[in-house]
């Protein structure tokens, strides 16, 4: 187990050097100076020169990304547009991208498992259909648009909660009624899938043997459901979930442009569109780091939910 | 089930004759759909060969596919939605009420009215005809990312399971590797390096999940290397690719069908959150997550102009969710019932 641990950290070395020469080519793929995005048209040769030499620009490709990579730890990787630190800057980010993340993630298994396991267990009643269906929508509608529905209702038509923007901390109310809208949005694919997996993962463990054996023996059904049933479909609910974090990412980008969440998605989407190439660099390994290592902990715990599963 | 549609074809065909003579950016479409109805005409007449020569009673697993396929009505009701979809994108030079670029400016963002059936946009575009429009673009650019994904995750998955070992390490540590990127942004940046053409984000789009593709084919074939026939086929000297592609294949092809499937839908919702953010399909060709940008934005003057398109884009996913759950159902177990 700790062996494996490790083995799956130093993995995360070489992953990240790839993501970050992938992410680094692809900038200097970019056509356009960023130069130009800075001084406007009327830059004077010296100027650009002279930003050329700020930035590092002027160097060998090989000794840009390695400066970049060595600047972007020690802080020293200075944006281009905000002109600060990128690291500080992305960091400062990063809470309000992993509150909606966490936020969604939670409503999605607050909803999701419990209507899982009841579809299961009530299979083929209105109840199942009705559940299902609705799954099936969310697996379907793409993230902005929920959001967008959401943002009609509740802050067009309603005008009970805030269209958009970023209202301080989860832990206040106003951050809170910031916070729900996205979190929603967010959480709806999650929530669709995860329902799906739930009732699945249940109902092939619902006609085990061993199931049997435990109703045959007298066992409150209550307890057959919970204590055998669900604790064995965890294993690939469990699975399922590691995988949507991924997606929950990929959505995180579009519902932080939908909402105006002040994210890291949404600063990595602005950094692009204004070439700011530090900048870039800074949010897609961050996210990179924090994803592999969210994926990391999500195998461990898997682990230890399953003692089946041999590390080697 | 095939008949009636060839009909419809041919009759389709024949009414849009004069307009073909008229305009002339309508002929590549209609020759499109004339090939279509030809296939569809000769997929007719091969299924009519092949009833003639079965034998009476017994049914091959195709047709229990088949079959199964035709008792799921959720399945059902997928791929006649698909089917229409297909058809609206093919003959939307035909079928639009007004051209999706021209600008009414009688009509800004405004609701249904006589004139524009489902409202007009910020410019006074028809909502109606740049969903049709839409629909054309996201289905045609989906669908080849899809094809251009397959082959690559298929191919990857064959060669992993095929020759194992070392070969099998490189290629799925790659894809993992390539997995940690968070896609949208992965997709974000290169379409910021190549330039935001169609082709690029046929290219980019279909780059997302190979992975998922090629572990499960991996998975197959791994299974399938050690099988008595593919080792007589290796001691008769049968040269590798062509035992990849002969026996291999063909016994990997149902998951391949359903995965691909299961991907239309998740890549034209990519597609439309790519142009959503502006990165997709270039203004001014109309492309459904555009729409839906705009849409938000004068979200206080008309609904109209985000609801049309994001409806339209969960029909086409859910289309071909349903239909591909139904299909990986009825492939599940082929025989039995």
């Amino acid at each position: 187990m700790l062996n494996y641990a490790l083995k799956r950290l130093l993995l995360l070395i070489p992953m990240l050097i790839f993501v970050s020469v992938f992410v680094f080519v692809i900038i200097k793929m970019t056509p356009g100076d960023p130069s130009a995005m800075l001084l406007g048209d009327q830059a004077t040769a010296e100027s650009i020169a002279a930003v050329h030499a700020k930035y590092a620009l002027d160097q060998p490709l090989p000794v840009q990304y390695i400066k970049m990579m060595q600047h972007f730890f020690t802080g020293e990787l200075n944006s281009i547009f905000y002109k600060d630190n990128v690291l500080s800057f992305v960091l400062a980010r990063l809470p309000a991208t992993l509150e909606l993340g966490f936020m969604a993630l939670i409503i999605a298994l607050f909803i999701a498992i419990p209507v899982g396991i009841i579809s299961a267990v009530k299979r083929n009643t209105w109840f199942d259909y009705g559940a299902m269906s609705l799954a099936m929508f969310g697996v379907s509608i793409p993230v902005f648009f929920t959001g967008i529905l959401l943002i009609y209702f509740f802050a067009v038509y309603l005008k009970v909660l805030p269209a958009s923007g970023y209202g301080g901390h989860f832990w206040t109310i106003e951050g809170l009624r910031h916070l729900i809208l996205p979190a929603l949005s967010l959480s709806f694919v999650m929530i669709a899938s995860t329902t799906r997996l739930t009732r699945s993962a249940m109902l092939e463990v619902i006609h085990q043997d061993y199931i049997r054996t435990a109703r045959a023996k007298g066992v409150s059904e209550r307890s057959v459901i919970f204590y055998h049933a669900f604790r064995n479909a965890l294993i690939p609910i469990s699975t399922n979930i590691g995988n949507q974090i991924a997606r929950l990412f990929a959505g995180a980008v579009l519902t932080e442009t939908v909402f105006a969440w002040p994210g890291v998605g949404r600063l990595a989407v602005n950094a692009i569109f204004r070439r700011d190439e530090p900048m870039v660099f800074g949010c897609v390994l961050m996210m990179a780091i924090v994803y592999v290592v969210i994926n990391l902990i999500v195998d461990l715990v898997y682990g230890f939910m399953n003692p089946q599963i041999q590390y080697d | 089930m095939l008949l009636p549609l060839i009909i419809i074809n041919l009759l389709l065909l024949v009414a849009f004759l004069p307009q073909i003579m008229v305009s002339q950016d309508t002929g590549l479409s209609y020759g499109i759909f004339a090939s279509l109805t030809a296939l569809l005409m000769f997929g007719y007449w091969r299924n009519r060969l092949n009833l003639a020569s079965q034998i009476v009673g017994t049914r091959s697993t195709a047709n229990i596919v088949l079959l199964k396929l035709k008792r799921n009505k959720a399945a059902m009701g997928g791929l006649i939605i698909v089917i229409m979809l297909i058809y609206i994108a093919i003959l939307a030079p035909f079928i639009v009420p007004v051209d999706p670029l021209a600008m009414d400016w009688g009509a800004l963002s405004q609701g249904p009215s006589a004139e524009h059936w489902l409202g007009s946009d910020d410019l006074g575009r028809d909502t109606l005809s740049r969903t049709i429009y839409g629909t054309r673009i996201a289905l045609g650019i989906g669908l080849l990312a899809v094809f251009l994904n397959t082959i690559m995750g298929t191919g990857l998955g064959l060669l992993a399971g095929y020759y194992g070992g070392k070969t099998d390490n490189i290629i799925m540590r790659s894809l993992e590797f390539w997995n940690a990127i968070p896609f949208i942004l992965m997709a974000i940046a290169l379409m910021a390096a190549l330039g935001s053409g169609l082709f690029n984000l046929i290219l980019v789009v279909s780059l997302t999940g190979i992975l998922e593709f090629a572990r499960i084919i991996r998975g197959d074939s791994m299974l399938l290397r050690s099988a008595d026939y593919v080792n007589a086929a290796r001691v008769m000297g049968i040269p590798d690719n062509q035992i990849i592609t002969r026996h291999i294949l063909p016994n990997c092809l149902a998951p391949t069908i359903v995965m691909a499937t299961l991907r239309v839908g998740e890549t034209i919702l990519t597609i439309a959150g790519l142009s959503f953010l502006g990165l997709g399909v270039q203004p001014p060709t109309a492309s459904l997550g555009a729409m839906l940008a705009s849409g938000q934005q004068f979200l206080h003057q008309s609904l109209a102009m985000s609801l049309v398109p994001g409806a339209i884009i969960l029909l086409i996913v859910l289309a071909f969710n349903l239909f591909g759950d139904g299909l990986r159902d009825a492939l599940d177990s082929k025989i039995g019932q």
